[in-house]
């Protein structure tokens, strides 16, 4: 079985996001980027399959303009097999990078497409469900546990009252979760062998895709600051503070 | 103007998260309609009509939706959106596996995790873990919508009689089948719906001593809640975790205990009306969103909160 992984290059997460001056958007320029981690943990996982001989081929896939290569060169020296980059400076939209990703499954057939739940930059959480939707696969989101048996696959999902269990048919498109492994440190010779790994790249007007806007981000503003607060000595305090001066217990 | 909203619910109860979405609905402006789609769930739309300000439910109650995977809700919503200038579910996990296949299947764009609505067409969006707000413009014909509950009120549960309509439509596609569900503890007091949220970090060191954080909530009626590196490192399950990509809440008063305030944790709670940190280290972000801070030996300071309320 071969695997498409769909990773994307996101501002480092440990970098407080800095809102440009002219509320045109978030100030990329310089600042340091990574692999979405979620995307990583999607990767980690493809990367067990084929260690457990369930795929044989390991695909990562991205959308962006030059310094995506950067990314999935990470996703190469972590262990993907091939690289495949689809060449744009424009932003693309969920509903758009779905296309070009359903665009690139019809060419490549994979068994399984996999991708983190959502993008730490837009927190669309979207993605992998519209890929879903067109390829007409089945589907299941927020994993933290994956089985492979045969035509099926039994997930474990993180929803908001707990766990659920869900099989889905294969071929499928699923959304990873943090809690589902622990992606491997790249090495220094892993990262010398992933310059020498084959990496495609594809012009996004080759693919001949609606990729048009949909929205239309008129503002970007940084959210109202909270007031400062204040260090209280003692848990007697602070027990007196919340019931008579913010009243919130009794 | 019409509007649909997608109603959650568990077969015999409407999740709360309905409610705050309809109030999204209602500054949207327009006829608002509700979809209940389940299996024998007739309870759950009759609750629905009770809902102020609803013109219809519609009602799909069929087996093939009764755990409510995406793939057979989706292809009903689309046989039903093109009626409606709006489609609405809450941010919840079912919202957010849902809708998006929905949408995509339109042809359209979804806006995810709404906080304000500008106009029929403008909304307001956090992106960067809410380090920023975008103000969006949407062109589709259809608006497929999100919401994020702490953003909007809930809507009165009663006052409204609207007409229930039963409705055919969907494909049981079979492409995906429900095994179980495991709710970690079902006594617990509801994290989104909590006045009073208790939150524990790495500082717990494990999850025993997580009791002592549920001897204060119990105290103070509160909910209990983590960090994510908490859940990652096993202390509490994962439906305790507040963040980012965890539950976004907004409670009355938030306690963060032992909770260092990484970017994706801070984008969780910290529209929570008071805020207060409990933490050893004086120079941990968390102290920069606290109202009320603590710098204290949280195995010190928990017991003697506890002695004290």
């Amino acid at each position: 079985m071969k695997i498409l992984v769909c990773v994307k290059r996101v501002l480092d997460p440990q970098v407080k996001a800095r809102v440009k001056a002219d509320g045109s958007g978030v100030d990329l320029a310089n600042a340091k980027m990574t692999m979405n981690p979620f995307d990583e943990n999607a990767l980690e996982e493809a990367l067990r399959l084929r260690e457990a001989g369930s795929a044989d081929e390991l695909i990562v896939i991205s959308i962006g303009g030059g310094k995506t290569e950067e990314t999935l060169r990470h996703g190469l020296a972590m262990g993907a097999d091939r690289a495949i980059q689809v060449v744009t400076d424009e932003v693309l939209e969920p509903l758009a990078i779905a296309k070009v990703l359903k665009a690139i499954v019809d060419q490549e057939a994979p068994g399984l497409v996999l991708a983190g739940k959502q993008a730490i930059d837009d927190d669309s959480n979207q993605t992998v469900q519209m890929l879903s939707a067109l390829l007409g696969w089945s589907q299941s989101t927020f994993i933290s546990d994956f089985k492979l048996d045969g035509d099926s696959a039994t997930t474990v999902r993180e929803v908001d009252a707990g766990l659920e269990t869900l099989t889905v048919k294969m071929p499928a498109v699923i959304s990873v979760d943090l809690r589902l492994n622990e992606p491997r440190y790249v090495k220094l010779p892993d990262v010398m062998k992933a310059k020498r790994k084959p990496m495609d790249k594809i012009e996004l007007e080759s693919l001949g895709l609606d990729t048009a806007p949909r929205l239309t981000t008129l503002e970007v503003v940084e959210p109202e600051a909270r007031a400062a607060g204040v260090i209280v000595n003692s848990v007697a305090e602070l027990v007196e503070k919340l019931r008579n001066e913010a009243k919130v217990i009794s | 103007m019409s509007n649909l909203v997608i109603v959650e619910h568990d077969n015999s109860e409407i999740a709360a998260a309905t409610l705050h979405t309809v109030t999204a609905a209602q500054q949207i402006g327009g006829d608002i309609d509700l979809l209940v789609a389940g299996e024998n769930c007739q309870s759950v739309a009759d609750a629905a009509a009770q809902i102020t300000g609803i013109s219809t439910v519609k009602i799909a109650d069929n087996a093939m939706f009764a755990h409510h995977q995406a793939e057979n809700l989706a292809t009903l919503i689309v046989e039903h959106a093109k009626d409606y200038s709006h489609v609405l579910v809450a941010a919840t996990t079912f919202g957010k596996n849902l809708l998006p296949r929905a949408a995509a299947l339109l042809d359209v764009a979804q806006i995810s995790e709404i906080v304000e609505v500008k106009s029929a067409d403008t909304f307001v969006r956090p992106i960067y873990a809410g380090n920023a707000l975008a103000t969006v413009q949407s062109s589709d014909s259809i608006k497929m919508i999100t919401v994020r509950i702490i953003s909007f009120e809930a809507a009165a549960e009663s006052g409204g009689s609207a007409t229930i309509e039963a409705i055919s439509g969907g494909v049981d596609t079979g492409l995906s089948s429900w095994v179980s569900q495991a709710v970690s503890s079902g006594d617990r007091v509801e994290l989104t719906s909590a006045k009073i949220v208790v939150s524990g970090g790495r500082g717990m060191q494990n999850g025993d001593n997580f009791a002592m954080l549920q001897s204060v909530a119990d105290k103070l009626g509160a909910a209990v809640g983590a960090s994510r590196a908490a859940v990652d490192s096993g202390f509490v399950p994962n439906d305790y975790q507040v963040g980012q990509t965890g539950k976004v809440i907004a409670p009355d008063l938030y306690i963060a205990v032992g909770i260092s305030g990484a970017i994706q944790h801070l984008a969780g709670m910290k529209e929570s009306k008071v805020i207060v940190a409990i933490n050893n280290d004086s120079e941990a972000p968390i102290f920069q969103v606290a109202d009320y801070g603590l710098v204290a030996d949280l195995f010190e300071a928990i017991p003697e909160l506890d002695a004290a309320l």
